[in-house]
């Protein structure tokens, strides 16, 4: 009887979990795999796709300088991005955090406010501002004398690492935010009176135990970076392909459904690998700051 | 010659005056407490001195010189925080050791300092533990020997005990008490707890809403409270209101049918204040009802209905027999156990 009852306990939280675990692999799992098997088979331009088992997209990517390129220029724009965020985005953080009452939950709002836009809006922002002779900011700068060209902003990488920079900024400066509540409100105080400056405050103090806040912010920003479309599609447009954009090309301009999936797939597997392999790095690193 | 000297300081946060004409002179290696009810503005007035807040008006002088004038991190000070402020990311030698790196001590002088203030916390062997993998009371150490371990002229203390449980409190306090004797360091002490106040301090300062409602020691603050609140605060009393009755010779101070020789110099009605403990039963004096009768163990505990109001007694468990619950009691105490205040000087 007891053993019954064993099994039916041993049972339950499978069938507890099985509606969530069936979505799971209906609209993840399945998806997934059948892009990477769609990775393995042949295209023609004339044959279409055809389901055989070859290496020949992963051969063209491995060989071809053209993709390499492109894998190199998509993690240097997420790198970029990561380091820039973290550089405003931290101390935007800390400083929002020693703002009294009313201007905090004021500028918090103005920082949070963006994630309620549509990227590709925000994107657009900046297109109209810097979009070559017509930008606002560009005919200003000309009318006045002060530039004679626009200033290089659109299909630049420049302008893609501050406009995603832009888009990011919320996921920085809310992760640093989150650090900074754990904070005991009096360790300031306490490394004061130990006789500690504000510079060695900030430095030896408050750094160390907010660098898990910035360092999981930055995984953040790197990966939805690193996988962004709408925000390099409309400043890198044609000319400066990431790893997304030229997925999509490949799915919905050229048709070659097998090299797109190809694409992806090594994107997907770059960034779990760099994602997984650097939270643990941060989780042995800062154990005792996390616990 | 005062050490530490507090001059009518006072802070005001917008239109709320916090602590109103705070004077206070500590002499040097004494142990004060400030005592009060949540909200007094113990806190404050400790933050002004360890520098985190300004006065809005009076003077804090150290030797004679003016310590406001002076930034929070130069001041020399130990404090030790309620929360205790550990630095989480350092080791307990670290959190110790960040004062003495701030003074540019040399590294061998500063290891073998380390070593020593852990070693009088109890805590030899813990210096590689980082806080959050130690107990309350081993972080109430460390926080300690991080404070002491500068050498401070003043140590502040803001309930450092307060998040311990009773018995390791007790401990801590014992233990505190005798830190502070072998060093010698001038020590200031928040606490709302009137136990840990009068087992620890030289002297008390009890406050109530931003004032000082007396200083003295423990004896004097327990005995002679200045003030109903100060009697009320410090344990438990009885109040009764009395009347000095001047038309009979000697003057007589009544208290229902108790009555003794009037103090000199009073006439009017007054209030009689006497602690539980230094009342008993006799034949003659206030009578009263024994309403209710509960054993603690060492001692017994009456709460009575008595002629000038309810009135508890606490009697020491010796065997004998004691009143029981319903019986007709006459209550007394010696003049000099009581406290009278009020009545108009004659
Ligand atoms: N920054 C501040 N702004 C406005 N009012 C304050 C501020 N800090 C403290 N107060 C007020 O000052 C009063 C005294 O506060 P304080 O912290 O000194 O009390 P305390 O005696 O330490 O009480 P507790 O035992 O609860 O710690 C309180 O009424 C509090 O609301
Ligand atoms: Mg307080």
């Amino acid at each position: 009887m007891s053993m019954a009852a064993d099994e039916r306990n041993a049972r339950a939280p499978w069938a507890l979990t099985a509606p969530a675990l069936m979505l799971f692999v209906g609209v993840l799992l399945i998806p997934l795999a059948t892009t990477v098997m769609l990775s393995f088979h042949d295209w023609g331009q004339y044959k279409g796709i055809e389901p055989v088992f070859i290496l020949k997209n992963w051969h063209e990517i491995a060989t071809d300088p053209y993709y390499a390129e492109m894998f190199w220029r998509t993690f240097r724009v997420a790198i970029l991005t990561t380091l820039l965020t973290a550089l405003l985005g931290a101390p935007e953080a800390y400083i929002l955090n020693r703002m009294s009452g009313r201007w905090k939950s004021f500028f918090l709002l103005v920082i949070l406010g963006p994630l309620l836009i549509s990227v590709v809006a925000r994107t657009l922002g900046w297109a109209l501002l810097f979009g070559g002779n017509n930008g606002l900011v560009n005919k200003l700068l000309m009318s006045l004398g002060v530039m004679r060209s626009p200033i290089p902003f659109m299909f630049t990488e420049t302008g893609m690492i501050i406009a995603l920079a832009h888009v990011m900024m919320p996921f920085m400066v809310l992760s640093v935010w989150a650090a900074l509540q754990r904070l005991d409100p009096q360790i300031e105080n306490a490394a004061m009176s130990l006789g500690a400056g504000p510079t060695t405050i900030i430095r030896r103090i408050i750094m160390p135990q907010i660098m898990p806040g910035v360092l999981s912010g930055a995984i953040i920003v790197f990966s939805l970076s690193a996988s962004a479309f709408a925000t390099p599609a409309i400043i890198g447009g044609r000319r400066l392909k990431v790893a997304a954009t030229l997925a999509y090309d490949e799915f919905l301009n050229t048709l070659n459904w097998p090299l797109g999936a190809a694409v992806a797939t090594l994107l997907l597997v770059a960034l779990v690998l760099i994602v997984v392999g650097s939270n643990a790095l941060i989780e042995r690193r800062y154990a005792e700051v996390f616990r | 010659m005062a050490y530490l000297e507090l001059d009518r300081v006072a802070k005001q946060f917008g239109a709320q005056t916090v602590v109103d004409d705070f004077s206070l002179s500590v002499g040097k290696g004494e142990f004060i407490s400030f005592l009060g009810p949540s909200g007094c503005g113990k806190t404050t007035t400790l933050q002004m001195i360890a520098g985190f807040l300004d006065p809005t008006r009076g003077a804090i002088r150290l030797e004679g010189k003016d310590l406001t004038a002076i930034h929070p991190a130069k001041r020399g000070l130990g404090i030790v925080f309620q929360s205790y402020a550990l630095f989480p990311h350092m080791t307990a030698a670290e959190n110790v050791a960040f004062g003495l790196k701030m003074r540019n001590v040399p590294r061998g002088e500063r290891a073998e300092r380390v070593r020593a203030a852990l070693a009088m916390v109890g805590l030899a062997g813990y210096e590689d533990r980082h806080p959050r993998r130690m107990s309350g009371g081993q972080q109430q150490r460390v926080a300690l020997a991080r404070a002491l371990v500068i050498k401070p002229s003043v140590l502040l203390l803001d309930e450092p005990l307060s998040n311990l449980d009773a018995k390791l409190r007790e401990e801590m306090q014992i233990e505190l008490r005798q830190i502070q004797r072998t060093i010698g360091t001038t020590t200031i002490l928040v606490t709302h707890d009137q136990n840990e106040a009068m087992s620890l301090s030289d002297r008390i300062v009890v406050m109530s809403q931003g004032k000082i409602e007396q200083i003295g020691t423990p004896q004097e603050t327990y005995e002679k409270p200045a003030s109903a609140f100060v009697s009320q605060f410090l344990g438990k009393t009885n109040d009764f209101p009395g009347m000095i009755d001047r038309v009979v010779s000697p003057t007589q101070l009544v208290a229902g049918s108790w009555r003794a020789p009037a103090p000199a110099g009073l006439g009017g009605p007054v209030t009689v204040s006497v602690r539980p403990e230094r009342i008993g039963f006799a034949d003659t004096g206030l009578s009263a009802k024994i309403v209710t009768r509960i054993f603690q163990g060492n001692h017994w505990l009456f709460q009575c209905d008595s002629e000038c109001g309810p009135a508890i007694v606490i009697r020491q468990n010796d065997g004998k027999p004691q009143p029981a619950e319903g019986e007709a009691v006459r209550l007394t105490w010696r003049p000099e156990d009581m406290s009278v205040r009020g009545g108009a000087s004659v």
